[in-house]
């Protein structure tokens, strides 16, 4: 066996380093010092994210006989990643100082890289097993993370909705596999796309398919199967709700574009082109609707991601390489902005433990600032220009519409009439901060310093992503 | 008799629609995760026969069965630590006692 393929990944290769690195310290470090393993975690994880920046000379490789890829396209979603979850890492050292969570706090950071590593292989992933390991190291440590606080019910409940229906998807999805390796008697990416091309379509493929969407489907919360979402969100500690809703549904949605493009990307317009098309028109719908009657904040933001989800799927709908560079963008751009909005609803809970929509009255007038980063944070997932959100819809539809059928301009125009009726509720939390003249029942607070630089880097996200125009570019560049 | 592969696809699709259903109608957590072991039993059953039947002279049906179970041990595992952990905390294993956050 040639050895030098660890080379090819040398992403997954630091942060097992990093994991092993946090899981010694978290071990070893006298009691006294403990409260500063937290901090040492994001310095640590800063450099991780700053390293991946570097230019890298590997580019395009295969490793261990073409189960593993690694290119330029997935060193930059891997690098997108990275960002969020440095985000999710900083905004969650309030909550992981708290008297409960804090004996426990090295543990924290231990599930979230060993998760992330997990999402890694599930990017990377060229052949189904690995995919289905890292599917499941992606799903397992979060159902740890979701329970994780012990002495609050709701994590319980949560956690035992997350898991029963995790494991459930999974099932569903390997038994498509079952079907689809039936059919083309390998489980490379390469060789079942190969056999497909041969054999075309059939119905027993149209099974398949069906099962493997409906599976990678649960993870993402699309429409059919997304009724786990909202309990979930709700019950979860407010930063792996953050987690879930932005990194774990980027990381999903990347692999499943992989996925529909590689392996299935010869039956498109026989076998998935409906499919997604119902599912994304639902998904889209169902979620804004659902999100107007929801007056608990998580809650609200769990179905608006819902509906978020919709519209990165229009990417994979799109088929071409704009397609791609506008779903990496949108993840980008829906990172910063979601994350905005879980920094402003964690630190109000943190500081007085409301999270109703109630309670954001004349937020405004007692803290100003929380107001304004959280009229961003709403701004930009609506998608008002100038804000990074505009832009990451707009290049959307434009890859949608790149496709080109008349069936695609009336999914595009589904989802704009949809984007209409998702700044109906995202005002209505505006409204609530800044015009509503009741008293406001969160009092003047002062944020932690992790909380507010978690804030600035999503205020900065939000503000320059889509003025700077060379990020989409270079996205756009390395698609092609 | 011959037997051939449908004599081992159909149990096996039987076998995963039986869990299915008992997840879907159940109200004992521990029932529901005996379901979803029938369904990912069911996973690897047809993955061995299409292997054996279909694909003799290579091994990935089997490897990939070998790892599903190691998957499916784990994940019974997270799910019992959880479900003892709700069980601690009501004193009960029944879904329908977990809709406080209903509304």
């Amino acid at each position: 066996m040639d050895y030098t393929q660890f080379l090819a990944m040398k992403q997954e290769i630091w942060l097992l380093i990093a994991f092993i690195f946090v899981f010694l310290l978290d071990t070893f470090m006298p009691k006294k010092d403990q409260d500063k393993v937290g901090v040492i975690c994001c310095l640590l994880f800063g450099l991780l994210t700053l390293r991946g920046f570097c230019p890298t000379v590997l580019g395009d490789q295969l490793a261990f006989g073409g189960m593993y890829e690694t290119s330029t396209v997935i060193v930059n979603i891997k690098n997108i990643l990275n960002i969020g979850v440095l985000i999710v890492m900083i905004q969650g050292l309030r909550w992981s100082a708290q008297d409960m969570v804090k004996i426990r706090r090295g543990e924290f950071y231990e599930l979230l890289l060993a998760t992330l590593f997990g999402m890694y292989l599930m990017i990377s992933a060229r052949h189904f097993l690995l995919f289905v390991i890292g599917l499941e190291t992606a799903s397992l440590p979060l159902a740890a993370m979701v329970a994780f606080d012990k002495h609050r019910y709701e994590s319980h409940e949560a956690a035992v909705k997350y898991v029963l229906t995790a494991v459930f998807s999974s099932a569903v999805f390997m038994m498509g596999l079952s079907y689809v390796y039936g059919l083309t008697g390998s489980l490379y990416f390469s060789n079942i796309a190969t056999a497909l091309t041969a054999q075309g379509s059939s119905w027993l493929l149209i099974v398949a398919l069906a099962f493997v969407i409906a599976g990678i489907g649960f993870k993402l919360s699309l429409v059919p199967f997304h009724l786990w979402t909202a309990d979930v969100y709700q019950g979860a500690p407010t930063p792996v709700t953050s987690y879930l809703s932005v990194i774990s549904k980027g990381a999903a949605a990347f692999a499943f574009l992989v996925i529909l493009w590689q392996v299935f990307g010869s039956v498109y317009s026989q076998a998935w082109e409906w499919m997604m098309y119902a599912l994304i028109i639902l998904t889209i719908t169902v979620g804004n609707l659902f999100a107007i009657r929801q007056r608990n904040m998580k809650r609200f933001l769990a179905f608006s991601s819902i509906s978020q989800a919709g519209y990165i799927m229009l990417g994979i709908e799109a088929m071409n390489p704009m397609g791609l560079s506008a779903l990496m963008f949108y993840i980008l751009v829906y990172i910063f902005s979601n994350l905005a909005a879980f920094g402003v609803i964690g630190a109000i809970e943190n500081a007085t433990g409301k999270v109703y929509m109630q309670d954001y009255n004349g937020l405004y007038k007692t803290n100003p600032r929380l107001a304004f980063t959280m009229m961003l944070a709403m701004f930009s997932l609506a998608g008002i220009p100038p804000f990074a959100g505009f832009f990451s819809k707009f290049f959307i539809f434009t890859g949608a519409i790149n496709q080109g059928s008349i069936a695609i301009y009336v999914l595009v125009l589904i989802a704009l009439i949809n984007t209409i009726i998702s700044l109906y509720y995202y005002l209505l939390v505006v409204k609530a901060m800044f015009i509503s003249d009741e008293e406001s029942t969160v009092a003047k607070f002062n944020s932690s310093m992790s909380e507010r630089v978690a804030m600035w880097i999503c205020v900065a996200g939000i503000l320059c992503l889509g003025i700077v125009s060379c990020v989409y570019n270079h996205l756009l560049a390395i698609a092609a | 008799m011959d037997i051939t592969m449908i004599y081992y696809l159909v149990p096996a699709l039987i076998m995963f629609c039986c869990g299915v259903y008992g997840f879907i109608t159940r109200r004992n957590m521990i029932a529901m995760l005996i379901s979803l072991e029938l369904m990912l039993n069911a996973v690897d059953i047809n993955f061995v026969v299409f292997n054996r039947y279909l694909f003799p002279g290579q091994m990935e049906g089997m490897f990939f069965t070998l790892f599903a179970i190691a998957i499916a041990a784990a994940e019974t595992a997270i799910s019992i630590a959880i479900i003892i952990n709700v069980y601690r905390s009501v004193k009960n294993v029944k879904v329908d006692d977990l809709t406080e956050m209903k509304n």
